[in-house]
Protein backbone atom coordinates (compact mmCIF):
# COMPACT_ATOMS: atom_id res chain seq x y z
CA UNK A 1 0.00 0.00 0.00
CA UNK A 2 0.99 3.23 -0.71
CA UNK A 3 1.40 6.14 1.72
CA UNK A 4 1.14 9.65 -0.05
CA UNK A 5 3.85 11.71 0.97
CA UNK A 6 3.47 14.88 2.89
CA UNK A 7 5.54 16.87 0.84
CA UNK A 8 4.80 15.82 -2.59
CA UNK A 9 2.13 18.56 -3.38
CA UNK A 10 3.65 19.40 -6.74
CA UNK A 11 2.27 22.69 -8.19
CA UNK A 12 -0.73 23.92 -6.38
CA UNK A 13 -2.69 24.56 -9.40
CA UNK A 14 -2.91 22.17 -11.62
CA UNK A 15 -5.96 22.78 -13.63
CA UNK A 16 -4.74 24.79 -16.17
CA UNK A 17 -5.54 28.22 -16.63
CA UNK A 18 -5.38 30.52 -13.75
CA UNK A 19 -9.41 31.42 -13.00
CA UNK A 20 -8.23 34.71 -11.00
CA UNK A 21 -4.73 35.17 -12.47
CA UNK A 22 -3.39 35.88 -8.70
CA UNK A 23 -0.55 34.46 -7.25
CA UNK A 24 -1.77 32.20 -4.13
CA UNK A 25 -0.39 34.26 -1.70
CA UNK A 26 -2.53 37.38 -2.39
CA UNK A 27 -5.45 35.72 -2.81
CA UNK A 28 -5.13 34.43 0.95
CA UNK A 29 -4.07 38.07 2.12
CA UNK A 30 -7.65 38.86 0.34
CA UNK A 31 -9.55 35.93 2.36
CA UNK A 32 -8.04 37.16 5.20
CA UNK A 33 -8.94 40.77 4.35
CA UNK A 34 -12.98 39.46 4.01
CA UNK A 35 -12.78 37.65 7.31
CA UNK A 36 -11.44 41.07 9.18
CA UNK A 37 -13.44 43.25 7.52
CA UNK A 38 -16.56 40.77 8.80
CA UNK A 39 -14.98 41.88 12.24
CA UNK A 40 -15.02 45.15 11.84
CA UNK A 41 -18.49 45.27 10.60
CA UNK A 42 -19.35 43.25 13.44
CA UNK A 43 -17.93 45.30 16.13
CA UNK A 44 -19.71 48.77 14.68
CA UNK A 45 -23.09 47.55 14.04
CA UNK A 46 -22.46 46.11 17.96
CA UNK A 47 -21.59 49.41 18.59
CA UNK A 48 -24.74 51.09 16.12
CA UNK A 49 -27.22 48.88 18.68
CA UNK A 50 -26.27 49.94 22.06
CA UNK A 51 -26.06 53.70 20.38
CA UNK A 52 -29.69 52.95 19.15
CA UNK A 53 -30.62 51.65 22.21
CA UNK A 54 -29.36 53.95 24.76
CA UNK A 55 -29.64 56.57 22.28
CA UNK A 56 -30.76 59.29 24.88
CA UNK A 57 -27.68 58.80 27.28
CA UNK A 58 -25.29 58.53 24.19
CA UNK A 59 -22.49 61.39 24.31
CA UNK A 60 -22.21 63.26 21.73
CA UNK A 61 -18.75 62.68 19.76
CA UNK A 62 -18.18 66.16 19.10
CA UNK A 63 -18.66 67.06 22.72
CA UNK A 64 -16.09 64.64 23.74
CA UNK A 65 -12.97 64.71 21.08
CA UNK A 66 -12.14 68.45 21.08
CA UNK A 67 -9.10 68.76 22.17
CA UNK A 68 -5.75 69.40 20.41
CA UNK A 69 -2.27 68.79 21.41
CA UNK A 70 -0.25 72.03 22.75
CA UNK A 71 -3.54 74.47 21.91
CA UNK A 72 -5.33 75.64 24.49
CA UNK A 73 -9.33 75.77 23.93
CA UNK A 74 -11.72 73.51 21.79
CA UNK A 75 -11.39 72.32 18.33
CA UNK A 76 -13.72 69.54 17.81
CA UNK A 77 -13.02 66.83 14.84
CA UNK A 78 -9.50 68.38 13.72
CA UNK A 79 -7.17 65.91 16.11
CA UNK A 80 -8.89 62.66 14.25
CA UNK A 81 -8.95 64.84 11.24
CA UNK A 82 -5.19 65.22 10.95
CA UNK A 83 -4.77 61.41 12.27
CA UNK A 84 -7.02 60.41 8.87
CA UNK A 85 -4.60 62.80 7.04
CA UNK A 86 -1.83 60.96 8.66
CA UNK A 87 -2.99 57.61 7.46
CA UNK A 88 -4.17 58.46 4.45
CA UNK A 89 -0.87 59.97 3.34
CA UNK A 90 0.55 56.81 4.87
CA UNK A 91 -1.21 54.89 2.41
CA UNK A 92 0.04 56.68 -0.70
CA UNK A 93 3.35 56.14 0.22
CA UNK A 94 2.58 52.24 0.27
CA UNK A 95 1.02 52.61 -3.05
CA UNK A 96 4.62 54.75 -4.08
CA UNK A 97 6.20 52.01 -2.95
CA UNK A 98 4.60 49.59 -4.34
CA UNK A 99 4.81 50.43 -7.67
CA UNK A 100 8.01 51.19 -7.35
CA UNK A 101 8.60 47.96 -6.21
CA UNK A 102 6.70 46.49 -9.92
CA UNK A 103 9.67 48.22 -11.58
CA UNK A 104 12.46 46.63 -9.48
CA UNK A 105 13.73 49.99 -8.01
CA UNK A 106 14.72 49.29 -4.53
CA UNK A 107 16.16 52.23 -3.79
CA UNK A 108 12.59 54.02 -4.17
CA UNK A 109 11.10 50.85 -2.91
CA UNK A 110 13.01 51.89 0.64
CA UNK A 111 12.13 55.20 0.66
CA UNK A 112 8.86 54.91 0.38
CA UNK A 113 8.49 52.15 2.87
CA UNK A 114 10.69 54.22 5.48
CA UNK A 115 8.25 56.80 4.76
CA UNK A 116 5.07 54.79 5.17
CA UNK A 117 6.83 52.97 8.62
CA UNK A 118 7.20 56.76 9.48
CA UNK A 119 3.41 57.83 9.05
CA UNK A 120 2.35 54.62 11.01
CA UNK A 121 4.24 55.52 14.38
CA UNK A 122 2.68 58.50 14.19
CA UNK A 123 -0.74 57.40 13.89
CA UNK A 124 -0.22 55.60 16.65
CA UNK A 125 1.47 57.93 19.04
CA UNK A 126 -1.62 60.61 18.12
CA UNK A 127 -3.90 57.35 18.88
CA UNK A 128 -1.67 57.57 22.02
CA UNK A 129 -2.24 61.04 22.82
CA UNK A 130 -6.15 60.53 21.92
CA UNK A 131 -6.46 57.74 24.58
CA UNK A 132 -4.29 59.45 27.05
CA UNK A 133 -6.93 62.50 26.92
CA UNK A 134 -9.91 60.29 26.66
CA UNK A 135 -8.93 58.26 29.71
CA UNK A 136 -7.83 61.14 31.58
CA UNK A 137 -11.07 62.93 31.08
CA UNK A 138 -12.03 66.73 30.47
CA UNK A 139 -14.54 68.46 32.42
CA UNK A 140 -15.55 65.83 34.41
CA UNK A 141 -19.44 64.24 36.17
CA UNK A 142 -21.54 63.33 38.67
CA UNK A 143 -22.48 59.70 38.73
CA UNK A 144 -25.80 58.87 40.94
CA UNK A 145 -26.71 55.58 42.35
CA UNK A 146 -28.24 54.33 39.31
CA UNK A 147 -25.28 54.64 37.35
CA UNK A 148 -26.68 57.56 35.46
CA UNK A 149 -24.06 60.15 34.30
CA UNK A 150 -24.61 63.77 35.03
CA UNK A 151 -22.64 67.11 34.16
CA UNK A 152 -22.80 70.83 35.25
CA UNK A 153 -23.89 73.36 33.16
CA UNK A 154 -23.83 77.18 33.80
CA UNK A 155 -26.20 79.64 33.15
CA UNK A 156 -25.85 79.30 29.33
CA UNK A 157 -26.48 75.67 29.65
CA UNK A 158 -22.98 74.76 28.47
CA UNK A 159 -21.19 71.89 30.17
CA UNK A 160 -19.06 73.39 33.05
CA UNK A 161 -15.77 71.47 34.64
CA UNK A 162 -16.33 70.57 37.84
CA UNK A 163 -12.99 71.02 38.63
CA UNK A 164 -12.95 74.90 37.67
CA UNK A 165 -16.12 74.63 40.10
CA UNK A 166 -13.78 73.26 42.83
CA UNK A 167 -10.89 75.10 42.10
CA UNK A 168 -8.97 72.28 41.69
CA UNK A 169 -6.07 71.91 38.98
CA UNK A 170 -7.36 69.14 37.15
CA UNK A 171 -3.81 68.24 35.88
CA UNK A 172 -2.20 67.91 39.64
CA UNK A 173 -1.27 64.44 40.75
CA UNK A 174 -3.47 64.22 43.57
CA UNK A 175 -6.59 65.42 42.16
CA UNK A 176 -8.64 63.07 43.29
CA UNK A 177 -8.11 63.22 46.77
CA UNK A 178 -8.95 67.04 46.33
CA UNK A 179 -12.24 66.51 44.82
CA UNK A 180 -14.51 65.86 47.88
CA UNK A 181 -17.77 65.34 47.22
CA UNK A 182 -20.11 66.35 50.11
CA UNK A 183 -18.03 69.62 49.55
CA UNK A 184 -19.20 70.03 45.70
CA UNK A 185 -22.61 69.52 47.03
CA UNK A 186 -22.38 72.07 50.13
CA UNK A 187 -21.01 74.43 47.06
CA UNK A 188 -23.55 74.17 44.84
CA UNK A 189 -26.33 74.42 46.73
CA UNK A 190 -24.79 78.14 47.22
CA UNK A 191 -24.51 78.95 43.49
CA UNK A 192 -27.78 79.38 41.91
CA UNK A 193 -26.47 80.31 38.80
CA UNK A 194 -25.09 77.17 38.16
CA UNK A 195 -27.76 73.63 36.92
CA UNK A 196 -27.41 70.26 36.16
CA UNK A 197 -27.97 68.17 32.93
CA UNK A 198 -29.20 64.71 33.27
CA UNK A 199 -27.98 61.42 31.33
CA UNK A 200 -31.03 62.52 28.53
CA UNK A 201 -29.56 65.56 28.29
CA UNK A 202 -32.67 67.75 30.21
CA UNK A 203 -31.34 70.86 32.31
CA UNK A 204 -32.79 70.27 35.46
CA UNK A 205 -32.98 74.15 37.63
CA UNK A 206 -31.43 74.66 40.32
CA UNK A 207 -33.69 73.30 43.26
CA UNK A 208 -34.23 69.99 40.97
CA UNK A 209 -30.64 69.54 40.78
CA UNK A 210 -30.02 70.08 44.33
CA UNK A 211 -32.85 67.43 45.14
CA UNK A 212 -31.08 64.87 42.69
CA UNK A 213 -27.85 65.53 43.95
CA UNK A 214 -29.39 64.98 47.40
CA UNK A 215 -31.39 62.08 46.80
CA UNK A 216 -29.43 60.01 43.82
CA UNK A 217 -26.22 61.60 43.69
CA UNK A 218 -23.37 59.62 44.70
CA UNK A 219 -19.78 60.60 43.18
CA UNK A 220 -17.39 62.23 40.48
CA UNK A 221 -16.68 60.36 37.86
CA UNK A 222 -13.49 61.87 36.68
CA UNK A 223 -12.36 60.47 33.26
CA UNK A 224 -12.83 57.21 31.79
CA UNK A 225 -12.43 53.52 32.48
CA UNK A 226 -14.04 50.58 31.18
CA UNK A 227 -16.46 50.69 34.26
CA UNK A 228 -17.78 54.26 33.74
CA UNK A 229 -16.80 57.53 31.97
CA UNK A 230 -17.76 61.15 32.41
CA UNK A 231 -18.51 61.59 28.78
CA UNK A 232 -22.08 59.39 29.16
CA UNK A 233 -22.93 55.89 28.58
CA UNK A 234 -20.74 53.31 30.57
CA UNK A 235 -20.65 51.02 26.97
CA UNK A 236 -19.54 54.22 24.88
CA UNK A 237 -15.85 54.42 26.38
CA UNK A 238 -15.90 50.70 26.32
CA UNK A 239 -16.72 50.36 22.67
CA UNK A 240 -14.19 53.22 22.14
CA UNK A 241 -11.63 51.04 24.01
CA UNK A 242 -12.30 48.19 22.12
CA UNK A 243 -12.58 49.46 18.58
CA UNK A 244 -9.75 52.02 18.21
CA UNK A 245 -7.70 49.81 20.41
CA UNK A 246 -8.23 46.54 17.70
CA UNK A 247 -7.38 49.13 14.75
CA UNK A 248 -4.66 50.32 16.95
CA UNK A 249 -3.35 46.87 17.45
CA UNK A 250 -3.49 46.51 13.46
CA UNK A 251 -1.89 49.28 12.80
CA UNK A 252 0.99 48.22 15.47
CA UNK A 253 0.91 45.08 13.21
CA UNK A 254 1.23 46.61 10.06
CA UNK A 255 3.94 48.78 10.78
CA UNK A 256 6.03 45.62 12.58
CA UNK A 257 5.13 43.59 8.68
CA UNK A 258 6.85 46.70 7.18
CA UNK A 259 9.83 46.96 9.35
CA UNK A 260 10.33 43.06 8.54
CA UNK A 261 9.52 44.05 4.64
CA UNK A 262 12.12 46.97 4.89
CA UNK A 263 14.96 44.68 6.16
CA UNK A 264 14.46 42.29 3.54
CA UNK A 265 13.99 44.65 1.01
CA UNK A 266 17.41 46.12 2.05
CA UNK A 267 18.80 42.78 2.26
CA UNK A 268 18.07 42.43 -1.27
CA UNK A 269 16.06 39.18 -0.86
CA UNK A 270 13.14 40.42 -3.29
CA UNK A 271 15.84 41.06 -5.91
CA UNK A 272 17.06 37.22 -6.02
CA UNK A 273 13.11 36.75 -5.89
CA UNK A 274 12.97 38.67 -9.10
CA UNK A 275 10.03 40.01 -7.85
CA UNK A 276 8.45 42.20 -5.19
CA UNK A 277 5.31 40.69 -4.83
CA UNK A 278 5.49 40.86 -0.76
CA UNK A 279 5.50 44.60 -0.95
CA UNK A 280 2.10 44.13 -2.80
CA UNK A 281 0.71 41.83 0.16
CA UNK A 282 1.61 43.87 2.98
CA UNK A 283 0.43 47.18 0.85
CA UNK A 284 -2.80 45.57 0.78
CA UNK A 285 -3.08 44.76 4.47
CA UNK A 286 -1.88 47.95 5.05
CA UNK A 287 -4.55 49.49 3.33
CA UNK A 288 -7.17 48.16 4.60
CA UNK A 289 -6.20 49.02 7.99
CA UNK A 290 -6.27 52.60 6.33
CA UNK A 291 -9.85 51.67 4.72
CA UNK A 292 -11.00 50.27 8.69
CA UNK A 293 -9.91 53.62 9.78
CA UNK A 294 -11.81 55.54 7.51
CA UNK A 295 -15.11 53.91 8.96
CA UNK A 296 -13.96 54.25 12.48
CA UNK A 297 -13.63 57.85 11.95
CA UNK A 298 -17.15 58.30 10.55
CA UNK A 299 -18.98 56.32 13.16
CA UNK A 300 -17.30 57.14 15.86
CA UNK A 301 -16.39 60.52 15.25
CA UNK A 302 -18.57 62.06 12.80
CA UNK A 303 -22.14 60.34 13.27
CA UNK B 1 -1.41 48.08 -15.91
CA UNK B 2 1.09 49.16 -18.39
CA UNK B 3 -0.21 52.25 -18.83
CA UNK B 4 -0.49 52.93 -14.99
CA UNK B 5 3.22 52.20 -13.99
CA UNK B 6 4.47 54.53 -16.24
CA UNK B 7 3.75 57.43 -13.78
CA UNK B 8 2.36 58.31 -10.91
CA UNK B 9 -0.23 60.80 -11.14
CA UNK B 10 -3.24 58.04 -10.42
CA UNK B 11 -1.95 57.82 -6.54
CA UNK B 12 -1.90 61.58 -6.25
CA UNK B 13 -5.29 62.11 -7.84
CA UNK B 14 -6.78 59.67 -5.18
CA UNK B 15 -5.06 61.17 -2.36
CA UNK B 16 -6.56 64.56 -3.31
CA UNK B 17 -10.09 63.13 -3.75
CA UNK B 18 -9.72 61.26 -0.28
CA UNK B 19 -8.20 64.54 1.39
CA UNK B 20 -11.30 66.61 -0.08
CA UNK B 21 -13.82 63.93 0.69
CA UNK B 22 -12.71 63.96 4.51
CA UNK B 23 -12.44 67.97 4.58
CA UNK B 24 -16.10 67.92 3.56
CA UNK B 25 -16.99 65.63 5.98
CA UNK B 26 -15.16 67.41 8.85
CA UNK B 27 -16.87 71.40 7.80
CA UNK B 28 -20.15 69.21 7.81
CA UNK B 29 -19.61 67.77 11.20
CA UNK B 30 -18.75 71.19 12.48
CA UNK B 31 -20.89 73.22 10.70
CA UNK B 32 -23.96 70.83 10.92
CA UNK B 33 -26.61 72.22 7.98
CA UNK B 34 -29.98 72.66 9.87
CA UNK B 35 -31.43 71.42 7.09
CA UNK B 36 -29.47 68.20 7.43
CA UNK B 37 -29.64 67.82 10.90
CA UNK B 38 -33.41 68.46 11.09
CA UNK B 39 -34.43 66.11 7.76
CA UNK B 40 -34.51 62.64 9.51
CA UNK B 41 -34.63 58.98 7.28
CA UNK B 42 -34.66 55.65 8.14
CA UNK B 43 -34.40 56.41 11.69
CA UNK B 44 -31.64 58.71 11.90
CA UNK B 45 -30.66 62.18 10.50
CA UNK B 46 -30.16 63.22 7.02
CA UNK B 47 -26.52 64.55 8.11
CA UNK B 48 -25.24 61.02 9.08
CA UNK B 49 -26.05 59.41 5.61
CA UNK B 50 -24.22 61.92 4.07
CA UNK B 51 -21.41 60.76 6.44
CA UNK B 52 -22.02 57.27 4.96
CA UNK B 53 -22.26 57.78 1.31
CA UNK B 54 -19.27 59.88 1.63
CA UNK B 55 -17.39 56.93 3.37
CA UNK B 56 -18.12 54.21 0.87
CA UNK B 57 -16.85 56.66 -2.02
CA UNK B 58 -13.67 57.11 0.04
CA UNK B 59 -13.70 53.07 0.90
CA UNK B 60 -14.01 52.61 -3.23
CA UNK B 61 -11.55 54.79 -3.98
CA UNK B 62 -9.09 52.59 -1.39
CA UNK B 63 -9.90 49.29 -2.55
CA UNK B 64 -10.68 49.57 -6.30
CA UNK B 65 -7.33 51.79 -6.84
CA UNK B 66 -4.59 51.29 -4.15
CA UNK B 67 -5.41 47.75 -3.24
CA UNK B 68 -6.07 47.59 -7.01
CA UNK B 69 -8.90 45.46 -7.03
CA UNK B 70 -9.62 47.53 -10.27
CA UNK B 71 -7.12 45.70 -11.99
CA UNK B 72 -7.96 42.33 -10.90
CA UNK B 73 -10.24 39.54 -13.13
CA UNK B 74 -13.70 40.00 -12.80
CA UNK B 75 -13.71 37.03 -11.01
CA UNK B 76 -11.81 37.86 -8.31
CA UNK B 77 -13.79 41.49 -8.00
CA UNK B 78 -16.97 40.02 -7.33
CA UNK B 79 -15.19 37.11 -4.73
CA UNK B 80 -14.40 39.92 -2.54
CA UNK B 81 -17.37 42.65 -3.05
CA UNK B 82 -20.52 40.33 -2.77
CA UNK B 83 -19.83 38.78 0.60
CA UNK B 84 -19.26 41.90 2.03
CA UNK B 85 -22.05 43.99 0.35
CA UNK B 86 -24.52 41.47 1.51
CA UNK B 87 -23.23 39.80 4.61
CA UNK B 88 -22.83 43.46 6.19
CA UNK B 89 -25.55 45.29 5.41
CA UNK B 90 -27.67 42.41 6.56
CA UNK B 91 -25.92 41.90 9.67
CA UNK B 92 -26.29 46.07 10.08
CA UNK B 93 -30.32 45.79 8.97
CA UNK B 94 -30.58 43.28 12.18
CA UNK B 95 -28.89 44.76 14.49
CA UNK B 96 -29.82 48.43 14.21
CA UNK B 97 -33.30 47.08 14.24
CA UNK B 98 -33.15 45.04 17.49
CA UNK B 99 -31.51 47.93 18.86
CA UNK B 100 -33.89 50.40 17.91
CA UNK B 101 -36.92 48.16 19.22
CA UNK B 102 -35.03 47.31 22.71
CA UNK B 103 -35.04 51.04 23.01
CA UNK B 104 -38.93 51.32 22.28
CA UNK B 105 -39.71 48.68 24.34
CA UNK B 106 -37.12 49.69 27.35
CA UNK B 107 -35.47 46.19 27.92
Amino acid sequence: MRVASNTDFGPAWKGGDKPFAASYGKLMMWFFLITDALTFSGFLAAYGFSRFKYEQSWPVPDEVFTHFPFIKGEFPLFFVALMTFILIMSSVTMVLAVNYGHKMKKKQVILWLSLTIIGGITFLGSQAWEWGHFIHGDKGAIITDEKEIIHLVNDEKEISSVYKFMGVDSYSKDRFSQMNYEQFVEKFKSQNKYKLKSSKKVVLDHNDAVTLLESKGKDFVLGANLVNNEYGHALFADYFFFITGFHGFHVFSGVVLLIILLINVIANTYERRGHYEMVEKIGLYWHFVDLVWVFVFTFFYLV
Amino acid sequence: MSSKSNNNWWIWKVFWILLIVTAVEVVLGIIKPQYLVETKLLGTILLNHVFIILTIIKAAYIVMVFMHLGDERPALQWTIILPAIILIPYLLFILLTEGGYTHFMRI
